[in-house]
């Protein structure tokens, strides 16, 4: 055990060496990194409860996705049969799907074949998958029911999840962040972690907004109370102003132009008022249909509604035809800004909840850096001290691998871009407890081994090799523990889990290969006639 | 210089007779344990409770508790609590999980935002929807269980299936006694807890495997000696490499307990019960003896390998 070719020495302490290097761009300033090659600059990044910043989960509203298609599902079904010129009755959403009854059961079988074209093969161009979007089945009294398959609804939101994160990140990056992170989280979750931020209500107003924005004509037919007094017209709804107080506004369902026609939108002020707006301009097909319906709309008020809310609702004065306009409505300078950051951006396919918000204070990030260091520092400093106090110079010994050791877990860190948190710091000053550990297992059992009346180097050599088959052992349950802590772990719990896991090999490679490389110069160097332990 | 010595040489404590003592006292603690949990209850933390959690610093001296209680009690958000964090300017303010899902958790955030003004630092703030509680609770019973099962399959590969289940019948007990513990302190209990129960299980199967894996030399090395002797010359021998062991993961740990802040302390203070206290314990007292009982070494004068399948007795 403590013979080392030349080569093996000169391949552990190379080994040692690099993997200790990866560590040095940790600790010096970030200029000087930057200039070196990109493979060299990895470092060890912060958590957010580090460098403080905010952890934001979304999730799409699945029900608002369902409901969606099958609104939209109505409405083609209803084009379909109209256009085949089938006579029907009863057309509605019930539950998971949309029925509607034939009149005449002789156009029954049509109607079915008509219908069918709805349902399209899933899995795009893949598609081999055999599965399609509807589920379409005769009922007697010639009633159809189409219902959405559950891989349907799937494909919508893992679509949502997809078109959303894209949106997420132009908005985001219009708030100037830096580093952001924005990625899907399981089918139909998407997580935003964005560092060093202080107040994250602004960063939560601009991604959890749906931004969906309609134009739309006001129904003057009826007063508006009147409505309310549950007389809704079957094509209008009641829906409310931003401003307060909330007054109510009777609207067509029917939708003018929608804010996804919008090119662009910027903050501005309005030249006579002097208020905050948001100008916005359309594109040609928007433009258009802008022009016919404000031509055929002049003295009646039409209404701008975001998210089902009437930001305003301005009488037509003349045909607007150059396809832009204004949207005035009390507006503070950063509404103003915001909206266009979101109406730029477009909307979000469906709405997003937040289920889950961690923000951390960079206040309280540099307190916790602060306290992981000096405990980290005094817990270094009571081990060397015990060490060198049971064990003398085998102590110092252990020290300088246990010293390596965590070297080479930053280094390792470093090269996989760990995350560190503050539970990882623990994970760390664990380690070390872990590590001492397989020196003093190695040490006690030379000290027996001695006792049972070896000379000095057999006991070495008998010492390691017996303790070595007992701290693999002994590790891997431990890493067995911090494999499963990663895998079911989030945020901070993961990095604890990545630390005590790095640390275990290291551990286990330390105790292998440096300890006893040290111990076998030593020994070389000495020829010792008594072990000092 | 004279090295320190905690544990002399050829100790020959007689561990295996105290079994009469410590199984008895390891099942009333665990039964003890046990009615804890469910009589007493554990303190679930938002994590898997659902609900709001914001620490606040006041930015002027320290922080008028009972004027914060006053004015956050008028928003109706239900249950408040504050509670001074550290220093005296830090408050620790939780939000029981507010009807009307995930949503409503949000609006309480900014209510409290509202009330308390800029007169204090949102040092954070941590909103964990009904949902996602749910599914973290779930994470961490099945991570907790997965755990268990494959240190238990490894174990069984690596040494005979008695040592196995001697191993994890110690370990649950650890694992038992430990959340027992933290019911009686009424310690947060959130998914820094379920890391530091892994953690306590991976060192506590350390320590005894450590034991395990002398008690299994002895076993191919004296094949005629009684099993009490052989079990107590195995815990004897590793006495020392225990109590060293444990005195540096105590100093590590101390060094949390001290200077890591409140933000680890409840980690801590579980890690610093369970390794230290109940997992040196338990893999002297409890998984040492009970290899006796699972018929560990029994007939080994009829056999020439080690231990082999015996016949239960």
């Amino acid at each position: 055990m403590l013979y080392f070719t030349k080569w093996k020495a000169a391949a552990i302490v190379l080994t040692a060496l690099v993997v200790c290097l990866f560590a040095v761009p940790n600790f010096l300033p970030e200029k000087m990194v930057a200039s070196w090659p990109k493979w060299a600059q990895r470092h060890v990044v912060l958590g957010l409860d580090l460098q403080g910043g905010s952890h934001i989960l979304l999730e799409v509203d699945t029900k608002a996705v369902r409901k969606e298609m099958l609104e939209t599902l109505r409405d083609d079904v209803r084009r379909v049969l109209r256009d085949a010129r089938i006579g029907y009755t009863g057309l509605a959403v019930r539950g998971n799907s949309v029925e509607v009854r034939i009149r005449e059961g002789a156009n029954a079988s049509q109607a079915q074949t008509k219908l069918g074209e709805l349902s399209l093969p899933l899995g795009g161009i893949l598609g081999g998958t055999g599965q399609r979007s509807l589920d379409i089945t005769n009922e007697p009294d010639s009633l159809i029911r189409l219902s959405l398959t559950d891989p349907a609804i799937l494909e919508r939101v893992r679509q949502s999840v997809e078109q959303s994160i894209q949106i997420i990140e132009r908005r985001v990056n219009e708030l100037g962040t830096v580093e952001p992170l924005i990625q899907r989280e399981g089918n139909d979750r998407i997580l935003v972690q964005v560092p060093g931020l202080q107040d994250p209500t602004r960063l939560k107003e601009i991604i959890g907004k749906t931004a969906k924005l309609d134009f739309r004509m006001v129904d003057t037919s009826m007063p508006s109370e009147q409505a309310l007094q549950g007389r809704v017209p079957p094509d209008d709804e009641i829906l409310y102003s931003t401003s307060q107080p909330k007054t109510p506004y009777l609207i067509e369902k029917r939708v003018l132009v929608s804010g996804g026609e919008l090119t662009d939108a910027q903050p501005g002020f309005d030249q006579r008022t002097n208020e905050p707006v948001v100008n916005f301009r359309f594109n040609t097909s928007g433009a258009r249909k802008f022009a016919q319906a404000t031509q055929e709309n002049v003295g009646k008020p039409f209404a701008i509604v975001l998210d089902n809310e009437v930001i305003s609702a301005p009488v037509i004065r003349e045909p607007i035809l150059g396809g832009s306009g204004q949207i005035s409505g009390s507006f503070t300078v950063q509404s103003a800004n915001d909206l266009s950051i979101l109406l730029r951006a477009g909307a979000l396919p469906a709405p997003l909840t937040i289920i889950e918000e961690r923000t951390v204070g960079p206040g309280l990030g540099a307190d916790s850096i602060a306290k992981g260091k000096t405990s980290s520092y005094v817990g270094a400093a009571m081990v060397i001290v015990f060490m060198i106090a049971t064990y003398g110079l085998f102590g110092v010994f252990a020290n300088i691998a246990v010293a390596i050791n965590v070297a080479m877990i930053f280094g390792v860190l470093s090269l996989l871009n760990a995350t560190l948190t503050l539970p990882g710091i623990a994970g760390i000053v664990l380690t070390v407890g872990i590590a001492v550990d397989s020196n003093v297992l190695i040490y006690e059992r030379i000290r027996e081994e001695v006792r049972g009346g070896r000379s000095p180097i057999n006991a070495i050599d008998a010492g390691f090799s017996k303790a070595l088959a007992t701290i693999l052992d002994s590790n891997i349950t431990t890493f067995i523990a911090a494999a499963v802590l990663f895998y079911i772990g989030t945020g901070p719990v993961r990095g604890f889990a990545v630390t005590l896991g790095v640390g275990i090999i290291t551990t286990v490679f330390t105790a292998f290969t440096l300890t006893r490389l040290i111990i076998a110069t030593w020994v070389w160097w000495w020829r010792p006639q008594r072990v000092p332990i | 210089m004279r090295l320190l010595r905690i544990v002399p040489d050829d100790t020959k404590f007689d561990f295996m007779r105290f079994r009469r003592i410590s199984f008895p006292i390891s099942a009333m603690m665990s039964i003890l344990a046990i009615s804890l949990y469910f009589f007493h209850g554990l303190n679930f933390g938002i994590d898997f409770k659902g609900g709001t959690l914001i620490e606040i610093q006041s930015k002027s001296g320290p922080a008028d508790i009972a004027k914060m209680r006053a004015s956050l009690a008028t928003l109706g958000l239900g249950e408040v609590q504050l509670q001074q964090f550290g220093p005296p300017e830090d408050v620790l303010i939780r939000i029981a999980e507010q009807p009307g899902g995930d949503a409503a958790q949000q609006v309480a955030v900014t209510k409290v935002r509202g009330a308390l003004g800029t007169e204090v630092d949102y040092r954070r703030v941590e909103v964990v929807g009904p949902r996602v509680s749910t599914e973290l609770l779930s994470y961490g019973v099945v991570g907790l269980g997965l755990a268990i099962f494959a240190i238990l399959i490894y174990l069984w590969f690596r040494f005979e299936w008695q040592f196995a289940l001697g191993a994890m019948i110690a370990n649950v007990h650890d694992i038992v006694l430990t959340i027992g513990f933290m019911s009686v302190t009424q310690i947060d209990f959130d998914l820094t807890s379920i890391a530091a129960l892994l953690t306590i299980l991976g060192y506590s199967l350390n320590d005894t495997v450590v034991i395990y894996d002398r008690i299994r030399e002895m076993l191919r090395r004296y094949k005629k000696m009684p099993m009490p002797d052989l079990l107590n010359a195995s815990v004897n021998q590793t006495l020392s490499r225990s109590v060293i062991t444990h005195v540096t993961v105590s100093l590590a740990l101390l060094a949390l307990l001290l200077f890591g802040g409140e933000a680890i302390h409840s980690f801590t203070a579980t890690m610093m019960f369970g390794v230290v206290l109940v997992g040196t314990y338990t893999s002297v007292f409890i998984a040492s003896p009970i290899l006796i009982y699972l018929g560990v070494g029994t007939g080994r004068d009829a056999m020439t390998g080690p231990v082999q399948k015996v016949e239960k007795p």
